[in-house]
């Protein structure tokens, strides 16, 4: 395969996931959260989301190597 | 013009991100798209895991996520029935018993393994109504978008239909086949992973599964039908009346779960090319098994949503906005509960998402057209023998061609609305005999040319008769039904649907069978191998691993589909 997809996708994931937990943390305790029943979703879900960035960044780099 | 989301700085930033790398993945794949191989079916170099996920994602547009919010709030867990009824069975099927003569017999489309099969005259046929239908449904996702976006965001219609234009051509033009498929993949992961936390957190507002199943009972209850009507999905099919939905069982097994989505799955272009794209017959027979895994756990994303806002609007009122008719507007389920649950930021991310699924079913369409332009109907009748580079100018021309008229499709859409309703009835049925063609094509080897052709335009015909003979409850204009007179009054529409798409398959069956028996076929034995079972080698599979095999993987994709079945009762 040329291109392997997981790399950019990872990539784009964990930037999402960065400014999620960046914006995450700056409006942290800010009303707006009360629409999401209090939870801190930004931060939370950033979090998720830089992980699961990670993980296919990882891979990638794994398929990379064994070629 | 107030508008139903406030979309913050942050949220443009995580939507400019998006764009950057759909973009950029564009750029990247452009110096791979050497060969017409390359650009129309990705070299057929993709991984399994990779097509399944296009597979499902190019059948999960963005009207198809609102669409299917609106029915869970409309008619509750019956709507799953589009999943594990309509959907499962066929997938499989498809996956083990189909693609061997699909992906085996290197045709480049659906329209060509006709063509391989039977004839010219039936590729032809299949090859037109499939140009066509693929732009008109690509036009009316744009124009679906451009209204959404109008109404939620304020944008500017134009400026939405320019937008998604542009962009889709340059990602298609650059990257091909290749560039639509992984914008797919990038779409499943961002459906999935934006919608998860606003079913999460609804069901926490909810109260829970067993206080929505409470809050549903007093919607049925409120609406006339017993109170498990919106979470039992079979229960309540014993007569047309006992539910929401307006059907009976035989008509969601044989209609939906037969006709309708053995039609659509096993025979439409845009679904099959993502798995002629895979890097071996293995990985093409997986595709749409691994597929099948997400689409039947994808209720509780894109249906439970609507059940649940129903819920709350049942439980405080004006949870959703009320339409012009005085009841909710179910169309409004999903945009509503992003801008009442997302806070900035995790909006933009839940709005990323619903753009993508809008570009990416352009994008898929825009794809199947541009192969069966060029060399289904292109290469053999305008200019045939001519060299690769040629045929792959060709499709770069296609592409730009296939984006010219969907912009006008989507500008009639907005112009005229019935003649829109109308062609997504036409599309509906067009479908519908083809899987009876391929059935007996592929299972029996006495199957004529002549006898395919006629087989299609009478089950054609069929549809159009019925569709002209009976007419759904309530109908007050032409289009839907009843202008040659009434034969039949079906309580809704989509029993209509389900009974003209039984109507067009048997009539297709019938015909293609009868014609068959005093008809010659044209092809000699050695040029049906492998393109009919009865003559073409069996597949040995049995040193791969398990969960490499699709006889394997099809019995635990079907039991799954039974026990949520079961489950759900």
């Amino acid at each position: 395969m040329n291109l392997d997809i997981r790399m950019p996708m990872g990539i784009m994931f964990a930037v999402f996931g960065v400014i999620l937990v960046g914006w995450g943390l700056v409006t942290a305790h800010d009303p707006m959260y009360q629409r999401s029943l209090g939870y801190n979703i930004n931060l939370v879900w950033g979090g998720v989301l830089l992980l699961f960035g990670l993980v296919m960044i990882a891979f990638a780099r794994r398929a990379m190597k064994k070629t | 013009m107030p508008t139903i989301i406030n979309l913050a700085a942050i949220d443009y930033v995580i939507l400019g991100v998006y764009f950057l790398f759909v973009l950029g993945i564009g750029l990247a794949l452009k110096r791979y798209m050497k060969t017409g191989e390359d650009f129309f079916l990705s070299g057929r170099a993709i991984p399994a895991w990779i097509c399944g996920l296009a597979f499902i994602s190019a059948n999960l547009g963005a009207q198809e996520v609102i669409g299917m919010a609106a029915s869970g709030a409309k008619y509750g867990i019956m709507t799953s029935h589009f999943y594990w009824v309509g959907a499962i069975p066929a997938m499989v099927f498809v996956g083990v018993f189909m693609m061997p003569f699909y992906y085996g017999s290197k045709a480049r489309s659906v329209p060509e393994y006709l063509k391989l099969r039977f004839d010219e005259k039936t590729r032809t046929f299949n090859a037109m109504t499939f140009a066509v239908m693929t732009v008109f449904s690509s036009g009316i996702s744009m124009y679906a978008l451009a209204r959404l976006f109008e109404l939620l965001l304020g944008w500017n219609f134009h400026f939405s239909i320019f937008a998604s234009a542009v962009i889709v051509l340059i990602y298609i033009y650059l990257g091909g086949l290749t560039s639509a498929i992984y914008n797919e993949v990038l779409q499943f992961f961002l459906i999935v992973l934006g919608f998860l936390p606003l079913v999460l957190i609804g069901m926490k507002d909810v109260g829970g599964w067993h206080a929505l199943v409470g809050k549903l009972g007093d919607v049925a209850v409120g609406h006339g039908y017993a109170a498990g009507t919106w979470t039992e999905s079979w229960q309540h099919t014993g007569a047309a009346a006992a539910n929401p939905m307006g059907v009976e069982w035989f008509g969601v097994a044989m209609g939906l779960g037969f006709v309708l989505s053995f039609g659509y799955w096993c025979t439409d272009f845009l679904v099959v090319q993502r798995a002629m794209a895979a890097n071996s017959m293995s990985a093409a027979r997986r595709t749409p098994l691994i597929a099948a895994i997400p689409k039947m756990l994808f209720p509780a994303l894109v249906i439970l949503p609507g059940m649940i806002a129903i819920a709350l609007h049942a439980k405080s009122g004006g949870f959703l906005p009320i339409g012009k008719d005085g009841s909710p507007d179910y169309n409004m389920v999903i945009p509503t509960m992003l801008a009442r649950y997302f806070p900035p930021g995790m909006l933009g991310i839940g709005l990323t998402a619903l753009m993508a699924s809008f570009m990416s079913g352009m994008a898929g369409n825009v794809t199947a057209f541009n192969t069966v332009a060029t060399y289904d109907i292109y290469q053999s009748h305008i200019r045939p023998n001519q060299s690769d580079s040629h045929y792959l100018r060709v499709g770069h021309v296609m592409t730009i061609a296939g984006i010219l008229v969907s912009v006008a499709c989507a500008y009639a859409a907005s112009k005229f609305n019935n003649i829109m309703d109308m062609l997504q009835l036409v599309f509906g049925f067009v479908n519908a005999p083809l899987f009876a063609t391929f059935l007996l094509g592929m299972f029996w080897k006495r199957t004529t040319g002549h006898a395919a052709f006629f087989g299609l335009i009478a089950g054609t015909a069929t549809a159009g008769l019925h569709w002209a003979l009976t007419v759904p409850a309530g109908a007050t204009h032409w289009i839907k039904g009843g202008c040659l007179g009434t034969l039949h009054t079906y309580p809704v529409e989509m029993a209509q649907n389900f009974w003209a798409a039984i109507f067009a398959w048997a009539a297709c069956f019938g015909v293609t069978i009868a014609i068959s028996l005093v008809t010659k076929s044209k092809k000699t034995d050695e040029e049906l191998t492998g393109l009919v079972y009865s003559l073409t080698p069996k597949i040995v599979d049995h040193h791969e691993a398990w969960y490499k095999r699709p006889a394997i993987l099809g019995v635990i994709v079907l039991a799954g589909a039974v026990i949520l079945n079961i489950i759900f009762w």
